[in-house]
């Protein structure tokens, strides 16, 4: 019971998370609601794992958590850089003085 | 002892479910990129947090719990370092916070009132 009411409040927010990243005006929006989504899709699959009585879902939820930030990583820079082979740092994708 | 470990798991859901959807109608509700940002850190902290704090209490000393802390620690880790790169990101790309914006703007309305 107590397993549920929290995997209702976790769905409830997810909803309000997809809201926006099906209305952000910016990509930025919608970037931060796919990652405040992946975080409580972490703790929806560790809840579920207790509501189940299987707790091997809770390696999968440590997976999910590691594949959900670097995804979002990878999609900023993407969306920066447009190539994700480039070396970042500190120097705009504008300017060339960081080429040297 | 098992009753009143339950009693305090429950209480940590219930503040958990409290802030993660707190965060989330800040998250759709917040008029700028930045605020939405502050309102979804409110739920990799204070509700994962609490979350698995109350999931540690029920699964006891067991591997478990590991895994579960791990989970913590890395969310404490990585959470501010995505918030950070997008941040950063947004900012190099030119999205001004709401505030600074109508600033802008009034000051660009009066010089070009005259």
């Amino acid at each position: 019971m107590m397993f549920a009411a929290a995997t209702a409040a976790l769905v409830v927010a997810m909803l309000l998370a997809l809201v926006r990243a099906l209305m952000g005006p910016t990509v930025y929006d919608r970037v931060l609601a796919v990652n405040a989504f992946g975080t409580k899709t972490m703790l929806m699959i560790a809840v579920l794992g207790f509501l189940m009585g299987r707790p091997d879902f809770m390696d999968i939820a440590l997976l999910y958590a590691l594949i959900n930030f670097i995804g979002t990583i990878a999609v900023l820079k993407f969306f920066r850089y447009g190539d994700l082979a480039r070396p970042g740092g500190r120097a705009a994708p504008t300017d060339s003085e960081g080429e040297s | 002892m098992d009753m009143l470990l339950d009693i305090l798991s429950w209480a940590l859901l219930a503040g958990g479910s409290f802030f993660i959807i707190v965060g989330n109608i800040g998250l759709v509700r917040m008029p700028d990129l930045f605020t939405r940002m502050h309102a979804a850190s409110l739920v990799d902290t204070l509700g994962a947090g609490l979350f698995i704090a109350a999931l540690m209490i029920q699964g006891g000393l067991t591997l478990i719990s590991v895994k579960l802390l791990m989970m913590l620690v890395f969310v404490f880790f990585a959470s501010p370092t995505a918030s950070y790169a997008l941040a950063n990101a947004a900012l190099s790309q030119g999205v001004k916070p709401e505030a600074l914006k109508t600033a802008d703007g009034e000051k660009g309305g009066e010089s070009s009132n005259p």
